[in-house]
């Protein structure tokens, strides 16, 4: 297993994983028909991303099935449990937000990631704009509808610092795409009328701790429903 | 007084209809602007309602194993079956508007239970297997069922129905795969396929309707042209189908009176539970309660999201009049 891989395909391969899985719950419970279709085809495309990475690791259903939770390398944002539509837009808009920025910057790179980045910053381009377009739907349509979408935002805030935790032989200064991102995402709340959230991005536990395998307590419910029927019959195939 | 009038109005509408008749006739379509008899533009609406409800309510019982798919291939596929069903939903409701009903007056009646879905749906999908049997079973029907209806007299429907019968005979290949990895697997997994099978059979032959003698709706469907074989065709047509495919799968059928009929060349087959059918439709079926309410529920939910929506999309409006 090529080190370098493990350091850098597994935490993004988690990171789209874990997003997808989340993502697929909304299926049959989306506010209107037309949200079923976008969010079952955001979850497709991360899915799809999370196989072309696990896959430069392993194998990916052993990645995906026979992990246990200290194993897995997603950052915590990502695990998150939907909440309401508006704290899944904020998620996405957090997390579309960020995974533009990075494949932009593997597309350009000459790592074994490249290829693959410059597939997917096609597709993470959609969904942010699909994040940034509820936000301002959200944000600038009724009190409540502004109310939970602020909530979600200011609720998900302490999770997004550990976006920007270095990740060991990515060859991208992940630090870097801190300032990108903060403008990005304030203008996107600014224009939905709604505000930045203040405190602090991190708590002193959570900095950088899904990336080193420390995850928050409703993900290891969320692996074990995702796990289940693969760990229950060992060896076979599907 | 009311008589001549009666009879002014009389005189136009007998144009009307010879027109509309002569292009069943001629077996060309009937589109969006033409004139129709109220009675097909309501026949049209109740069973295109019927099916696009069928696609949404059928979302969930597939959609309850994505979380649980044993492999990410699976998943993927899983995920992207669901997704075309709700898409086909969209083209469905749109289809119906073009008759003069929104898709929100549409859903409320759905909710308010004044309009059906597809009794199938009512039936819980309890392993992975039951994916594979939906998707070889109930996907299998509907095409069989849905496949003439690409030849249906109403021109929307009709084109709605060619996209959608091509994205339904790929879920149906996909679930007979499905099915067949789990027979030529492990002992456990074979077992999974069987039983599956011997849960889905039934109620997917019940998936054509009541038998053609008590066919409420057939005959005058048939002489519009909006269907084209009667419910006993299609079943019979269906079994001769799956007969072959289930010894290939290595899979039985549970129907001890299942046997080719030299003279007929077609499959004798036993006689349908038509009580659990009449009692399913009623609304005794294992999961009609669950189906609908969760479909109530995301409804309800999502109705803040919808509002914002509205309001956001008033907002654009006026302050793009204003800057003009």
């Amino acid at each position: 297993m090529n080190p370098v891989l493990v350091s850098t395909a597994l935490p993004l391969g988690d990171d789209a994983l874990v997003l997808a899985q989340r993502l697929g719950e909304w299926a049959g419970h989306a506010p209107v028909l037309e949200e079923d279709v976008a969010l079952a085809n955001i979850a497709l495309d991360l899915l799809g991303q999370a196989r072309v990475l696990l896959s430069l690791v392993g194998d990916e259903d052993e990645l995906a099935f026979g992990r246990e939770e200290r194993a897995f390398r997603n950052v915590q944002l990502v695990e998150q449990p939907n909440g309401d539509f508006a704290h899944t837009i904020a998620r996405q808009l957090y997390f579309s937000t960020y995974q533009e920025l990075l494949y932009t910057e593997l597309a350009q790179g000459d790592s074994e990631l490249a290829p693959l980045a410059a597939k997917a910053v096609k597709e993470v381009a959609y969904h942010h704009d699909h994040a940034r377009q509820w936000t301002l739907r959200l944000g600038d349509g009724t009190a409540e509808s502004h109310e939970r979408m602020q909530r979600g935002l200011d609720a998900l805030w302490r999770f997004t610092g550990e976006l920007f935790q270095p990740v060991e032989g990515l060859g991208t200064d992940l630090g870097a795409l801190r300032e990108p991102w903060l403008e990005r995402v304030s203008a996107v709340v600014r224009q939905a009328t709604l505000t930045m959230p203040e405190g602090p991005d991190v708590t002193s536990w959570s900095a950088g701790a899904g990336r080193q395998g420390i995850h928050t307590e409703s993900f290891g419910r969320m692996l074990a429903e995702m796990q289940h029927l693969h760990r229950a019959h060992p060896g076979a195939t599907w | 007084m009311t008589t001549a009038a009666t009879v002014e109005e009389a005189a136009p509408q007998a144009g009307l209809l010879a027109a509309f008749e002569s292009a069943l006739a001629e077996d060309s379509r009937i589109e969006p602007r033409d004139w129709m008899p109220d009675a097909y533009r309501a026949t049209l609406i109740r069973q295109m309602a019927q099916h696009a409800h069928s696609e949404i309510i059928g979302m969930q019982p597939e959609a309850n194993w994505i979380s649980r798919a044993p492999s990410l291939r699976r998943k993927a596929i899983l995920m992207a079956k669901v997704q075309d069903e709700a898409g086909h939903g969209l083209y469905l409701y749109s289809a119906a508007e073009t008759l003069g009903v929104g898709r929100d007056e549409l859903l409320d009646k759905l909710h308010a239970g004044r309009q059906r879905y597809s009794s199938i749906f009512n039936y819980p999908t309890l392993t992975w297997a039951d994916v594979g049997a939906v998707g070889w079973l109930v996907d299998g029907a509907a095409i069989t069922n849905q496949v003439p209806l690409c030849r249906c007299s109403y021109g929307p429907y009709a084109r709605a129905m060619v996209r959608i019968c091509k994205e339904e005979s790929f879920h149906q290949r996909q679930g007979y795969e499905l099915l067949l990895a789990l027979s030529r697997g492990t002992e456990a997994q074979h077992a999974m396929a069987q039983d599956a099978v011997d849960r889905w059979w039934w109620p997917s032959l019940m998936m054509f309707g009541p038998p053609d003698t008590e066919s409420g709706h057939s005959e005058q469907s048939m002489a519009w042209k909006i269907k084209r074989h009667s419910n006993d065709e299609l079943r019979q047509r269906f079994v001769d189908i799956c007969v072959p495919q289930a010894e290939v799968l290595g899979l039985t059928l549970p129907d001890p009176d299942l046997r080719w009929n030299e003279e007929r060349g077609a499959h004798d087959f036993g006689d349908i539970d038509w009580t659990e059918f009449h009692e399913v439709l009623r609304g005794n079926g294992p999961c009609n309660e669950q189906r609908i309410t969760q479909r109530r529920t995301a409804h309800e939910q999502g109705a803040w999201v919808r509002e914002a929506a509205t309001a956001y999309a008033a907002k654009q409006g006026t302050e793009h009049g204003e800057v003009r």
